[in-house]
């Protein structure tokens, strides 16, 4: 059994730094499809992509958000790249206390990208015609254990829920929600 | 709830250290857009002609396009306006980058500055949070280094800020407000800047922009964006690179600037070099390019790659960004065939913050004076003998206004007025007291005649417009050529375009008609008040040919972001109003018929009648005297009653004739060419 491989899709966003003209219009269309309603207003500061971007040092670095971290990282490295110094956390994707990116602007919550549920790919990668986004599919076989059930997915969620909040807040939240059912 | 606008502007008053945030009338939406057309109604409304641009009730507007900070591409643009120390006239500059979007984000349209600072300050907006701060440290300091520096105090790496620099401090009349790549530099509108005693503004928003109809208006971005993918891989057929595709002119991607470099004139717009263009200065320049530009940037929310970071450190001058035809203003002026220079003279100007076109040709002027023995030693004492130096000792002597910087510090016009003896006749290229792109050429053509006469942005370079500037040589190229031609607003201009000859009955200067001409006019000069009320680039409508967006779509995207009902005749209405309301802030401070014309030589061939009729024609169709004042009916018929009531108290307009009344504060009365 154990030894059954499966496929999943993984779907990433290739990102070509050299490319990125600087203007942001990832951000304002990902600000856009994130609107509620859809489209009806935009704002970068909701973005879940970022142009991290110092012109005079010719550092332009289109982020997405990834996980939300409740600490931020022990340690900043630099890296030196073609004789351009990068601060470790422009390629970082978390939603983390050192930054103000990838959070809300009035309620500090995490945002996080979705990839565009329900669109055929990114619509920052649609909207990039400078190609500096690029969506790829790509299949990988994994071990069947790796891939999560639904439970399992279920579980790791509230697992660090409780983490954050406590079990016993989570229980109360929980009952307290479907009584108000 | 207020879609695309915010519905509030911010009133700084720098006398009192007062700031107040109020909400605006809906009401001056509709009638003007927003970005120059509400601009117009504020100065109109509270800067009277007797206000002198370097008093405290000057007032200085920087306001964002009404669709600027909406998801529509290229909508970035701030639109400066003020009464120009130059020009004693409106002034109004435009500029991309990222400041109208990050302003309206922050939940404001404009930012209306009156009165004058005891001390240099700078204003921080940060959503809700508005601050004058202290600016004394940034004193004299350069433009891009007051950004970096405002960015690291704050603490605001995000904050976007527009910034003058030593130039604009010392009031030169033709100080520019720098940001980033972009800049507001026409009219001299960083000398009122500097004259407020404001050195900046910075800005930092994180609230949203409302759409009324959100999925028209993402579809008709799309389209738009479609669009920009269609014109990048089909280029216009039959004109030079620089004018085959879309965005500003591609000046800093393209290296073939054979049709500039030959076509425009060099100097104090004296010479024309039509054998300039070699292999060996193609290979040069080419290799200098490549070297000088880093990597090819953009504005706000726009895929077209118009500016570049500029970084050749053998050249000495720091990093700094540039865009468009600052790389060539400086070289042709100095009759410099090393386009190093003007690499590095374009970045030390734009740290002191003067216009990359009036700058480099007041040198040449200075230099033409000095040539002419009408300016010595005396005057410039230590002089150098190579024009490239003589530019370096020009630009430190004007950004102090030390020597004789303090005559040329306040442009040609003004300048061979107070150094008289002769000096006169080296004004050759201003309009209306305004330095001009050096072109000249050899057979009038009608319909830039018009637009360089009577356009009150005061610079053809910036109201060139979407119809060829010469027609194709065949008539089979111009069929081919009016196909696909969406952009143009009815089929009446296509056949003007389809008829129009090199040569022959139907060739310039009689072809097109007056007529014809005004239509022409019309329209393309509607395309640029659009624009400068949206807030949309010139250079992705109404500058270039097949453009992305044009008369018929832009109703649409403005009724789809803000609610309002809106169709072309709609618009047509609104641009027609905006530009007849900025023609009577002219007309009231004196702005006549006799101001309306080109550079003596600008063409060598002209033709006094025609030009007459041209304007005769023109001023009839805008519903103008032949003094070039809105009538009272015009006004009236664009809801302006109160401006046309205004002329008449002031004997402008005079009662039962359309013709300007003889207590009229024009200097003279006109001097018609013909008749």
């Amino acid at each position: 059994m154990t030894d059954e491989k499966k496929k999943k899709i993984i779907k990433t966003i290739r990102i070509d730094v050299d490319k990125c003209n600087g203007c942001r219009a990832c951000e304002v269309i990902c600000s856009a499809f994130h609107a509620e309603p859809k489209y009806s207003s935009n704002n970068p500061a909701r973005s879940r992509i970022r142009v991290i971007h110092e012109p005079l040092r010719d550092i332009y670095i289109p982020v997405y958000a990834g996980e939300y971290t409740v600490a931020e990282c022990a340690g900043r490295d630099k890296y030196t790249i073609d004789g351009k110094e990068y601060d470790e956390c422009a390629f970082c994707r978390a939603s983390c206390p050192s930054r103000v990116e990838f959070k809300e602007p009035d309620s500090g919550l995490p945002l996080k990208c979705d990839m565009c549920e329900g669109e055929e790919e990114p619509l920052c990668v649609r909207w990039c015609l400078a190609d500096a986004l690029i969506y790829e599919e790509r299949e990988e076989e994994v071990a069947e254990e790796d891939v999560l059930t639904e439970q399992e997915d279920l579980e790791l969620g509230l697992e660090s829920l409780a983490k954050k909040y406590g079990l016993k807040q989570i229980i109360d939240t929980v009952a307290r929600m479907s009584k108000e059912d | 709830m207020r879609y695309a606008e915010t519905g509030f502007n911010l009133e700084i008053d720098l006398t009192r250290g007062n700031i107040e945030k109020v909400a605006t009338d809906p009401k001056d939406t509709a009638m003007h857009l927003g970005g120059l057309g509400t601009n117009a109604k504020i100065l109109w409304d509270r800067v009277p002609p007797e206000v002198d641009p370097f008093s405290p009730e000057n007032l200085l507007i920087f306001s964002t396009g009404l669709l600027c900070g909406t998801p529509a591409t290229g909508c970035n643009r701030t639109i400066v306006a003020t009464i120009s120390p130059q020009t004693q006239l409106l002034a109004y500059s435009m500029m991309g980058g990222f400041l109208a979007p990050e302003l309206k984000y922050a939940g404001y349209d404009k930012v209306i500055f009156r009165g004058k600072s005891p001390g240099l300050v700078y204003l921080w907006i940060h959503d809700d949070k508005v601050e004058i701060r202290d600016a004394a440290h940034l004193q004299g300091m350069g433009t891009l280094e007051t950004a970096e520096r405002i960015r690291e105090e704050l603490g605001e790496p995000k904050a976007q800020v527009a910034a003058i620099g030593l130039a604009g401090e010392k009031r030169v009349y033709y100080a520019s407000i720098e940001h980033g790549r972009s800049s507001a530099s026409r009219g001299g509108i960083g000398a009122v800047m500097g004259d407020k005693g404001l050195k900046a503004i910075a800005v930092r928003g994180t609230k949203d922009v409302n759409i009324a109809s959100p999925e028209r208006y993402f579809e008709l971005c799309n389209e738009v964006l479609k669009y920009i993918q269609h014109r990048a891989e089909n280029p216009i057929k039959g004109v030079p690179p620089i004018l085959a595709g879309i965005g500003s002119p591609q000046e800093m991607a393209i290296h073939d600037e054979k049709w500039h470099t030959t076509s425009f004139a060099w100097g104090n717009a004296r010479h024309r070099r039509k054998d300039f263009w070699t292999k060996e200065i193609a290979r040069q320049w080419r290799e200098t390019q490549e070297k000088a530009v880093e990597r090819l940037i953009s504005c706000y929310n726009c895929p077209m790659k118009c500016g570049a970071i500029i970084s050749y450190p053998a050249l000495g001058v720091s990093k700094y960004m540039m865009k468009c035809y600052s790389k060539l203003t400086y070289v042709m002026g100095a009759m410099a065939d090393d386009l190093e220079f003007g690499f590095k003279i374009a970045g030390l100007a734009q740290e002191y913050g003067v216009d990359g076109y009036t700058a480099p040709q007041v040198m040449a002027f200075a230099v033409e004076l000095y040539e002419a023995g009408i300016l010595t030693d005396k005057e410039l004492p230590g002089f150098p003998a190579d024009n490239q130096e003589r530019f370096f000792w020009l630009l430190e002597k004007i950004v102090r206004r030390e020597g004789i910087g303090e005559v040329l510090a306040k442009g040609t016009y003004w300048a061979a007025r107070e150094i008289g003896n002769g000096a006169e006749a080296y004004d050759r290229n201003t309009i209306k007291k305004h330095e001009q792109i050096p072109i000249k050429l050899g057979m009038l053509n009608p319909v830039y005649f018009l637009m360089y006469s009577t356009g009150a942005k005061i610079n053809i370079t910036q109201i060139e417009g979407q119809m060829p500037q010469v027609p194709f040589a065949t008539r089979e190229e111009r069929e081919e050529f009016v196909k696909d031609w969406i952009q143009a607003p009815n089929e009446k201009i296509k056949e003007f375009f389809v008829n129009w000859e090199l040569r022959g009955e139907n060739s310039f200067p009689y072809y097109p008609t007056p007529e014809m001409t005004c239509e022409i006019v019309e329209w393309q000069e509607t395309m640029h008040y659009i624009d400068d009320a949206v807030g949309l680039c010139a250079g992705l409508s109404s500058f270039p040919i097949k453009p992305p967006y044009h008369i018929h779509n832009i109703p649409q995207f403005i009724a789809a972001a803000t609610g309002m009902e809106m169709d072309e005749d709609k618009l047509w209405e609104i641009t027609r109003r905006n530009r007849t309301l900025i023609r009577a802030i002219n007309a009231r401070r004196g702005l006549r018929r006799k101001d309306e014309k080109p550079p003596q030589d600008h063409w060598k061939k002209r033709f006094p009648e025609l030009e007459a009729k041209l304007l005769d024609s023109y001023y009839r169709f805008k519903g103008w005297n032949e003094e070039g004042i809105p009538t009272r009916e015009t006004l009236a018929k664009l809801g302006l009653d109160y401006v046309g009531a205004d002329l008449m108290e002031r004997g402008i307009l005079a009662d039962g004739e359309d013709a300007a009344s003889a207590e009229a504060p024009a200097e003279a009365p006109a001097q018609k060419e013909t008749n």
